[in-house]
């Protein structure tokens, strides 16, 4: 590292910042606001999947005791949808079917905990009361919950008539068919990849406070992109001037995607405090949670991969069922799609690839990106079947992978589903794991085990990501309604601390500790005298938001490009000051210096100028030092790695323990070491949890069988091993960004549930088990013994 | 929650009084908070029982362990005379829920609530414990009726839950990956009355494994069940268990509570 000169530079695991007020009880959430005269919102969901609504008698719950208004569809006629983000085209060419998805449900409840009322009183107790007293005639319908049979099933929406969203493909078919005849030999697999619940801890929160003198709402909101929000608010719900609302995202707990999105409660409490002029606020509880939160993957796969004699992969097919759930979710049609069909060349040089995807409407609630968003199952089915395909043709998984890699010399490659990697390296992160995962010794491992009576397996899996959507004219191409770009805003105050301003959002990853880095490491200014202001549509600039591993690549390299601006200014005030030409003038370790000699103006000294202009080249310059950039990617990044999973099967219970799990990431250059590790923590327990654990089940009749942690299964600190995590080696730096950055924030939860169950298939290898679905619970895993040995 | 109105009595007698056909007797507040929460429950008052003496303690006396009501399972777990005098039932109660839940929930409000999924009704039906309420003495194995449904009438008060200290005892339990309830969970006792095995989580209430007891009578060592099979039928199924898996994890865990008690 050649960074150590800046302790809190670049390289360096400063601790967060922003710490010292989570664990101390400090943090200021949505909820800890409390605004003079509020009200609160309780929401009336449908206890059916799928019923017609006859009729909505609200008048006994207007007249009790406390209640302020009572909100049916009926009085929100004038509001647009909640609008999808993503336009995808079927392979027909057809527009995908975009069914109307209203703040309130119109004539029709399309899932369990489908918004039907509202009752806004001067306590949430008071109306929870008057809420009991709506009665909402229902007539039942047949629920649509299995994709399978969606199409024989009723219409959820007039506009799609078979419940199919779209069919849409990527590839090249007739490349894939000729592969396939002419395979030495082909491994089919049929999977599921299970529907989770996101279970941020904190719950969706909103409060919103119209202020009529001036016409002008703010929006507290638990999100991940402000902006966003007030965009799609604003523009398409109610029409307004975006002037006129300002969203405000405090201190969020967590959001893994499902906090991106714009929800019904966010529009409900707006129009209704524009309405009453009184705020109006609302907390999800936990079991609302479960039936309103966009839930995550929910994908059905056939995948085959064709092998030439040598082992090589020649082809690649996939066809894939996504749930999408009653409604489009703001970016429900890209997460199946675009993110998901493009990686499967995976970190291999597949030539031929093809995919279809098929997306369905059910009864369930939206299914939209949870971390990772697509590219887990893409992972998932070609690691998978990868693995399989290495058992049949008894290769080594790790060399099988090996020989099928893209070379470092093979860079920039060309993958045939659309993707331009930029750079890589994988031999170097499967040997770094291997290594570090004792991998040729694991037969030991395994017959120590044996004799204890468990049954011991080992999992390999590589992944690639691709993070930060862009460039935005590429999105554009693709169906995005939005751009793909970041804006950073530096001001130096007239003292020479710096206020960096963030499009981008905190909720969990840490910006202002890794954001103040990059500040200190290139003004060479303490840390402590850079403060990072994000989550506020009024403080900072136009911006997309957190999700998608994309706030160091696109909100960092915003920054660096505001701060090339800062450094350019402040050399011709230095160069003024100075009495010398601009261009001998070169910025250094915090100073503007003459090249060549110890006269300098530290940035202090040029910002008071810059404030105080009385020596200012006014005839050059305008006074000030404060730069806004916006920067738009011209490619994805591309981080990659290797995951290496052991685990335990105790054979009469059928648990499995994960005892130990190795991850080698190339995430580029690392701005804190600290920080990108417990990301990847984060995000390897969230894999864990999918592969082991957690699933969302509905009922044939559409009720969520798990719907409270009773139930659904989290994963916990007792179901995870201690990590091994080597994200300081950085082989390959992103190369078409300032920082040479990847993003880290998904590869834990894409890479490691496949890890998983390719451990657990390993350790069930001497029943001849092939395969098993997530969740790998004990119970599906003793059933696979018993069936195997049934067999025998 | 609905409104209700709250008393904090200071004598069993008065508790009972106080509880009318309506009322709800607060214990820890583990399970009867949520349910108020919910709105599952809309009792008119709570009397609550953290005021009564009687309900209180830990005692050992004359062959039995003794524990009052309203004693919280972490204090079960961690206390010097239940390790000594019957240290699997300080392993069972370390088992339940999570540091919070162990901290409030007392083994009255486990038993009187007869979840079909919670450890204490193992212990009560393998130990052979005896209820001590306010009316009478109820044997544990009579206790236990069925989902949710004990021997104890309307108003009745659980006081303490007495133990015959056995000879030997280990308690296994196969946690539910979500809640870490009980799927399944075995006692099983070696004690002046013979060999007892209390199984909990697999049926609608905690029931006496009778095979199993007449084999591990002979000899008490996990070998001696290796070929006693559970009947799957009448045993619960849910999402996290068929009653068919629920069935052998009952001898999984039935062997494993026997090398405990082993030692
Ligand atoms: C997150 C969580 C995890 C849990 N995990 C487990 C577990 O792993 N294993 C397990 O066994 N349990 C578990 N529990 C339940 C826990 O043990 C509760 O404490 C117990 O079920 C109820 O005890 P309580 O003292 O909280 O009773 P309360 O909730 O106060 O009362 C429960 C019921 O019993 C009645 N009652 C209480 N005391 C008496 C009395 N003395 N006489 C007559 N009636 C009475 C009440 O009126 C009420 O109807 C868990 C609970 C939670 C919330």
């Amino acid at each position: 590292m050649n960074h150590v000169a800046n302790p809190t530079g670049i390289g360096a695991s400063v601790k967060r910042v922003e710490d010292l007020r989570f664990v101390r009880g400090k943090g200021r959430y949505t909820d800890d606001i409390r605004l003079h005269g509020e009200t609160h919102a309780y929401i009336i969901r449908s206890p059916h999947a799928h019923a017609k609504i006859a009729k909505i008698d609200t008048s006994r719950a207007a007249a009790a005791a406390g209640v302020v208004m009572v909100i049916t569809a009926a009085d929100l006629a004038k509001l647009g949808g909640l609008p999808c983000g993503w336009l995808i085209h079927s392979k027909d060419g057809s527009p995908m079917k975009e069914p109307k998805h209203p703040v309130l449900a119109e004539g029709k409840v399309r899932h369990v905990g489908d918004s039907v009322a509202v009752v806004v009183a001067e306590t949430l107790a008071a109306a929870r009361d008057a809420a009991e007293l709506i009665e909402v005639d229902y007539e039942p319908l047949p629920a649509v919950i299995d994709m399978s049979k969606a199409a024989a099933g009723p219409a959820l929406h007039e506009a799609s008539p078979n419940n199919q969203c779209f069919d849409w493909h990527i590839g090249d078919e007739a490349a894939v068919k000729d592969a396939f005849a002419k395979a030495a030999h082909v491994t089919k697999l049929e999977l599921i990849n299970n529907r989770l619940a996101p279970n941020a801890i904190e719950p969706r929160a909103y409060i919103a406070d119209f202020i009529q003198a001036t016409g002008e709402t703010t929006l507290y909101t638990s999100n991940q992109n402000p902006h966003v929000i007030r965009l799609l608010a604003g523009a398409f719900v109610f029409q307004m001037p975006e002037h006129k609302l300002r969203v405000i995202a405090p201190d969020v707990g967590g959001g893994f995607g499902s906090k991106i999105y714009h929800y019904a409660e966010e529009a409900i409490v707006i129009w209704a405090a524009g309405q009453i002029g009184r705020p109006v606020r609302w907390t999800s509880d936990r079991s609302e949670a479960f039936i309103s939160d966009a839930q995550g993957r929910d994908h059905k796969t056939v995948v085959e991969l064709a092998l030439d004699k040598d082992g090589k992969f020649i082809g690649l097919r996939a066809d894939t069922l996504a749930n999408v759930g009653a409604y489009l979710s703001t970016f429900a049609s890209v997460v199946p799609t675009i993110l998901h069909a493009t990686l499967l060349a995976g970190n291999y040089t597949t030539p031929a690839i093809y995919c279809n995807v098929k997306a369905i409407f059910t009864n369930t609630v939206p299914v939209d990106a949870y971390r990772g968003a697509g590219r887990p199952e893409a992972t998932y089915l070609l690691e998978r079947v990868i693995d399989l395909a290495a058992i049949e043709t008894k290769r080594d998984p790790a060399e099988l992978r090996r020989i099928n890699f893209i070379a470092p010399s093979q860079f920039p490659y060309q993958t045939p589903v659309a993707l331009q990697y930029d750079t890589g390296n994988y031999g170097r992160t499967l040997d770094m794991a291997l290594a570090a995962a004792k991998y040729k010794d694991f037969p030991t491992r395994r017959a120590e085990a044996k004799a204890r009576g468990k049954l011991r397996g080992i999992g390999i899996a590589n992944y690639i990501e691709a993070c930060g959507i862009a460039p935005s004219a590429v999105a554009g191409a693709l169906g995005g309604r939005a751009g793909g770009y970041e804006s950073g805003a530096i001001r130096v105050n007239p003292t020479g601390s710096v206020t960096v301003m963030t499009g981008s959002h905190s909720h969990g990853q840490g910006h202002e500790t890794t954001f103040a880095q990059i500040v200190s490491d290139k003004l060479g200014i303490p840390f402590d005298q850079v403060d990072v202001v994000h989550g506020d549509t009024a403080r900072t600039p136009f911006g997309m938001g957190t999700y998608g591993s994309r706030s160091i690549a696109v909100g960092g390299s915003a920054l660096i490009k505001a701060m090339d601006k800062i450094i350019a200014k402040g050399k011709q005030i230095a160069a003024h000051l100075l009495e010398v030409s601009d261009q001998d003038v070169v910025f250094e370790n915090g100073a503007f210096t003459v090249a060549g000699t110890d006269r300098k103006k530290t940035i202090g000294e040029v910002a008071f100028q810059a404030y105080v202009p009385h020596n200012f080249p006014h005839d050059k310059l305008e006074p000030g030092l404060e730069e806004q950039a916006f920067y738009d990617p011209k490619n994805f990044t591309f981080p990659a790695g290797t995951y290496i999973c052991e685990v335990e099967i105790d054979p009469d219970t059928g648990v499995t323990k994960v005892v130990d799990f190795t991850a080698a990431d190339d995430f580029g250059r690392i701005i804190n070491p600290m920080i990108v590790e417990g990301q990847v923590q984060g995000g390897l327990a969230q894999g864990i949890g999918q592969a082991l654990l957690e699933h969302c089940i509905y009922g044939a009749d559409g009720q969520l069988l798990t719907g409270s942690f009773m139930d659904y299964a989290m994963p916990r600190a007792d179901d995870l091993p201690m990590f091994k995590i080597s994200t300081t080696d950085t082989p390959t730096p992103c190369t078409h960004n300032p920082l040479g950055v990847k993003g880290c924030g998904e590869a834990g939860a894409i890479g490691s549930p496949v890890a998983l169950i390719n451990a657990v298939v390993n350790a069930l290898s001497e029943f001849g088990v092939k395969h098993i679905d997530m969740p790998a619970t004990p119970q599906a895993v003793w059933r696979a013994i018993q069936t195997a040995k049934s067999k025998t | 929650m609905y409104e209700f109105d709250y008393t904090r009595p200071s004598s069993v007698a008065d508790a009972a009084k106080a509880r009318g056909d309506d009322s709800s007797y607060l214990a820890g507040g583990m399970t009867l908070l949520p349910t108020l929460k919910q709105r599952l429950a809309r009792p008119d008052k709570l009397v609550d029982l953290s005021g009564l003496a009687e309900l209180k303690g830990i005692s050992v006396a004359g062959g039995t362990l003794t524990i009052g009501a309203m004693t919280c399972h972490a204090d079960v777990a961690n206390s010097a005379d239940v390790k000594k005098a019957i240290p699997a039932l300080a392993v069972l109660a370390s088992g339940i829920g999570d540091p919070q839940v162990r901290n409030r929930g007392t083994i009255g409000g486990s038993i009187a609530n007869a979840d079909p999924s919670a450890d204490y009704p193992a212990a009560v039906v393998a130990l052979n414990a005896t209820i001590h309420t306010n009316k009478r003495q109820l044997a544990g194995e009579q206790f236990f009726k069925g989902l949710f449904e004990t021997a104890l009438e309307p108003g009745e008060i659980v006081v303490k839950v007495s133990f015959p200290i056995p000879k030997r005892a280990g308690y296994c339990k196969f946690p539910n990956p979500a809640s870490r309830y009980a799927v399944v969970g075995v006692m099983v006792a070696d004690t002046a009355s013979g060999v007892r095995v209390g199984v909990t989580g697999a049926g609608p209430c905690a029931f006496r494994a009778k095979d199993m007891e007449a084999a591990l009578a002979k000899n008490f060592s996990a070998d001696a069940i290796a070929n006693v099979a559970m009947p799957a039928k009448g045993l619960n199924t849910d999402l996290h268990a068929t009653a068919e898996y629920r069935a052998h994890l009952v001898g999984v865990m039935a062997k494993r509570a026997i090398a405990a008690a082993l030692g």
